[in-house]
């Protein structure tokens, strides 16, 4: 079996992280219906507490906070939504993981290109 | 007898139909990639195939982690896209065709591919941009049919390079010997590398990006013989979309020839990538027929 951990800044969903993740990635499941967005923009708390988010995966939806969010059991494709809520894009969440800001972000993507 | 004309494989970033709502395909950002599909327009245009089955990874929509299938096919007579929470255009619904589905999955199982049948499947970007690429004009109805079958690329285990590949000559065994006359395009979407997770988010590989562009022409085996984790660091964890571009391949079983061949990245974080083969029969099996 392939080891998967320990590439340099690469988080790998595996099992573990399934199932660490499995409320927080349900209620972004839940943001592929537009209803569903705005009933967690009219009351955050009570939308993360009837998904079952544990503290940490609730203070990292308060923050706003991506690796915090991947080390609470987050996947990328599903925290994609709970972004997209804010209008944020992959650039967006990029910049805030890597600590960039957009435009050096950015940058650093058409650097590779060259 | 049902032949597969070609192959397409493309990136389907959620971007690009972003820039297509708000008519952005001749913006300098955008331009070489749309281009790209100028001769891929000239070749449908002439061959005219009857339907499309697109390879490709669902993210979020029709599948979540309480049921994760290692691969997917489609036995539907329509699919739906949907709204999947980051505001692009939902596009019309695809006609299927359940008899080639349901040949397809019977080929599969017996060839020990025991895949899971949906005849529900809510298609994502994944699967509607590429074909919204192919057809921009589109609309309200698609001038092709097509079944979805996904590799899931999401949860850890993912199967093999090597598995892909097996898949996709099962899918290439199932498809020709379908006994109606059916032009088909199979179509793998993703890729190139891009990585949207964790501090090495942003991570694009041109150099590895076009050796596979190479190699999927010229060597595809060479491709399966990377594991798992030398395409995570090769090519970033969602990178991993390779996969679709490797069963795509292993369905052209014939001569296979590029028609063409494109390039650019970034689009979003993305290896941009899009290439068109075409696949004519080998002279011995054309004889057998």
């Amino acid at each position: 079996m392939d080891d998967l951990k320990g590439i340099p800044g690469t988080p790998v969903f595996t099992g573990a992280e399934a199932s660490e993740g499995l409320a927080l990635n349900k209620m972004c499941f839940s943001f592929n219906a537009a209803a569903n967005r705005e009933e967690f923009l009219k009351d955050e708390e009570a939308y993360m507490t009837s998904y079952g988010l544990n503290e940490k995966q609730k203070a990292a939806i308060r923050a706003r906070n991506v690796l915090q969010l991947i080390a609470a059991g987050g996947n990328v494709y599903y925290l994609a939504k709970f972004a997209g809520i804010f209008g944020l894009n992959v650039q967006d969440i990029g910049a805030q993981q890597t600590g960039m800001t957009i435009e050096a972000f950015k940058a650093h993507l058409a650097a590779q290109g060259v | 007898m049902a032949r597969i004309i070609g192959g397409l494989t493309t990136s389907h970033v959620p971007s690009i139909g972003g820039a297509i709502a708000r008519g952005e395909q001749q913006t300098p950002y955008w331009k070489p990639f749309f281009d790209a599909f100028i001769p891929v327009h000239e070749w449908l245009a002439k061959e005219k195939p009857d339907l499309a089955i697109v390879i490709y990874n669902d993210h979020g929509l029709n599948f979540f982690f309480d049921r994760m299938p290692t691969f997917a096919v489609g036995a539907a007579a329509r699919y739906d896209n949907a709204d999947e929470g980051w505001g692009i255009p939902v596009l019309p619904s695809f006609e299927g065709d359940t008899e080639l589905s349901w040949h397809m999955i019977n080929g599969l199982v017996h060839d020990e591919f025991d895949i899971t049948m949906c005849q529900e499947f809510l298609v994502d970007h994944a699967f509607t941009l590429p074909l919204k690429l192919m057809y921009p004009n589109a609309g309200p109805t698609w001038p092709i049919k097509a079944i979805p079958v996904t590799i899931n690329s999401v949860q850890h285990p993912l199967p093999s390079a090597a598995r892909c590949w097996k898949l996709g000559q099962a899918i290439g065994r199932a498809v020709e010997s379908f006994p109606k006359d059916l032009k088909v395009v199979v179509l793998g979407t993703g890729g190139l590398s891009h990585q949207l997770d964790g501090a090495r988010a942003g991570f694009i590989n041109k150099p590895f990006d076009l050796m596979c562009m190479d190699k999927i022409v010229n060597d595809p085996v060479a491709l399966t013989r990377f594991s798992n984790r030398e395409i995570i660091e090769q090519a970033g964890s969602q990178g991993v979309e390779l996969m679709t571009w490797i069963a795509m391949r292993g369905a052209l079983s014939g001569r296979v020839d590029t028609v063409t061949s494109m390039y650019h990245a970034p689009i979003s974080n993305t290896g941009g990538a899009v290439m068109l083969l075409s696949n004519e029969p080998a002279p011995a099996r054309l004889a057998a027929e």
